[in-house]
């Protein structure tokens, strides 16, 4: 087998004008939601305007709490950035205020991970500019 | 049969390439070879087209098939989006043009070299560094480490098996009956090689709940059909395969491969459009389905299809496909060419091919009777799907 290169930093979010919000309150460790100023419903990931009744939206923090609706355990991985994490989870965490995100669940074994376990947002830098909310059981 | 599409066009003729991992081409060969076979099977010149349908994600413009082929005019030319859910809409389409007498003679083809020229399955390994729909959607994605078609799947089939109870050795059961299918079909890269359970249970783990042998393979090949109308195709070499029904579907909350921020993880709703459509166009229903192409990139989707379609309720395919239910001989053989599991990826274009070889008697496979043949495409995407049935 041929000598493997180093490993690379994640790949780091890409911030548009309506996501930058969210990632900027995670270079500061916040966790945030979009709050609708009409129908009060939260949403993640960001749009324009309220995906229930097109109202206007706010950001809010959240608690950072939530809990595990999906996960998978990935084995195998061909990219840089992620095959030196192997064996990895991925997770779907349903957050107390109600949207759904995308995730890693780290500070537990992969074969201990269970849907509905309760977890709870902490963030790793990726780069000098950005973080990303990654999980852990409670 | 209800509408202005059911029962107006047929599949006239069919063409493939070989099945390989290296297929030493060009895709605009195979692509062109492929077109030129389901014409000549159909008995029809290369001047008698006058439409071309294929996907957005095929590398071949339908112009350089049509110069090379000797193909002519073209009053009509079209391509679906969102990869394997095309692969039926290709057909949906043409019958439209030919029910509408935008065109009389439409070709559907893809093309691709998804081995030996990119690893299909590596999924998204770069992205543009622009926040355009696509790149925000990935930006959701790529920073975790869910980057291939297998991690997207695998985390709708943990919430599957978690509520409906449903273990790896049920997803087991769809890898066994189509490299049971396989083992008789030349065609087949998995020719005279069945598994059994035990082997799908010690495959290696790639992402969770998924092993190896839960995941289609890799291919380079090309397929095409030819699709005219009923009448014209009366004249031609080979029995019609009647388009019964076809449809297209997308469902509330969409996205390509990732819908994951629904209320509800266990289905496919937009697969559920599709079959809602395909019933009522053909007037059929599940029980007079005699055999079924369901897209098995990955196994679970194939239960959730069973489900979607009513085949049986919502939860119930591990009980449905149990004791080789979905094997030849069996009460709804599925993928009776080996599927993409065994025979090809072919982005879901094989299995139509499939599903008129059952209509004209000449699968490898064949189920007896003279029921419906259901194909579907893509799943986990917004998909298409088709019943064909013979011209009596």
């Amino acid at each position: 087998m041929s000598e493997r290169r180093e490993p690379k930093p994640r790949p780091a979010p890409i911030a548009d004008p309506e996501t930058e919000p969210f990632w900027s309150a995670a270079r500061e460790g916040r966790l945030t939601v979009q709050r609708c100023t009409v129908c009060g419903a939260a949403q993640l990931y960001p749009r324009w305007r309220c995906l229930r009744c097109r109202g206007q939206v706010e950001w809010v923090d959240a608690g950072g709490g939530g809990t595990v609706y999906s996960f998978t355990v990935i084995r195998q991985n061909f990219s840089r950035s992620f095959r030196h994490l192997i064996p990895y989870v991925v997770a779907l965490v349903d957050l107390d205020e109600g949207p759904r995100v995308m995730t890693n669940l780290v500070g537990v074994e992969p074969d201990d991970v269970r849907i509905g376990m309760r977890v709870r947002v902490r963030f790793e830098p990726v780069s000098e500019e950005a973080s990303i909310p990654l999980f852990e059981p409670t | 049969m209800t509408g202005t599409l059911a029962g107006k066009a047929a599949i006239a003729g069919i063409g493939a390439t070989e099945f390989s991992k290296d297929s030493g081409r060009t895709e605009l060969r195979l692509a062109t070879e492929a077109v030129k076979a389901a014409l000549d099977d159909a008995g029809l010149a290369p001047s008698d087209v006058d439409g071309m349908v294929t996907f957005t994600m095929d590398s071949n413009d339908e112009i350089e098939i049509a110069r090379s082929v000797g193909i002519g005019e073209l009053t009509f030319f079209s391509r679906i989006h969102h990869g394997g859910g095309a692969a039926c809409g290709t057909v949906h389409q043409a019958a439209m043009a030919i029910a509408t007498g935008v065109a009389e003679v439409v070709v559907c083809y893809r093309a691709l070299n998804g081995r030996s020229w990119s690893r299909f399955g590596a999924g998204v390994q770069r992205r543009q560094p622009i926040p355009n729909a696509d790149g925000v959607h990935y930006g959701w994605l790529v920073p975790f480490g869910l980057l291939t078609p297998a991690q997207w799947v695998a985390m709708f089939a943990q919430r599957y098996m978690h509520v409906y109870g449903a273990s790896s050795v049920d997803l087991g059961a769809v890898a066994v009956a189509d490299r049971r299918h396989a083992a008789n079909n030349p065609s087949a890269w998995f020719y005279e090689q069945p598994i059994t359970i035990e082997d799908h249970q010690a495959s290696r783990w790639i992402v969770e709940p998924l092993h190896l042998l839960d995941c289609c393979q890799e291919s380079d090949g090309a397929v095409a059909m030819v699709v005219t109308s009923v009448e014209r195709a009366r004249d031609l070499r080979q029995p019609a395969a009647v388009i019964a029904a076809a449809a297209q579907g997308a469902g509330p909350d969409q996205e390509s491969m990732t819908s994951y921020y629904r209320d509800d993880m266990t289905g496919l709703p937009e697969m559920g459009v599709v079959a809602r459509q395909l019933w009522a166009q053909s007037g059929l229903g599940p029980e007079d389905v005699r055999t079924a192409v369901l897209y098995d990139h990955f196994t679970p989707f194939v239960l959730v299809q069973l489900e979607e379609f009513g085949f049986c309720d919502r939860g119930e395919a591990k009980d449905f496909i149990a004791g080789g239910a979905i094997e030849i001989g069996g009460r709804l053989p599925v993928n009776t060419n080996g599927g993409q599991l065994g025979e090809a990826y072919v982005h879901g274009m094989n299995g139509i091919s499939e599903g008129v070889r059952q209509v004209r008697g000449t699968s490898v496979n064949q189920v007896g009777g003279d029921g419906a043949v259901l194909v579907t495409a893509g799943t986990g995407v917004p998909t298409s799907g088709l019943i064909l049935t013979s011209d009596n």
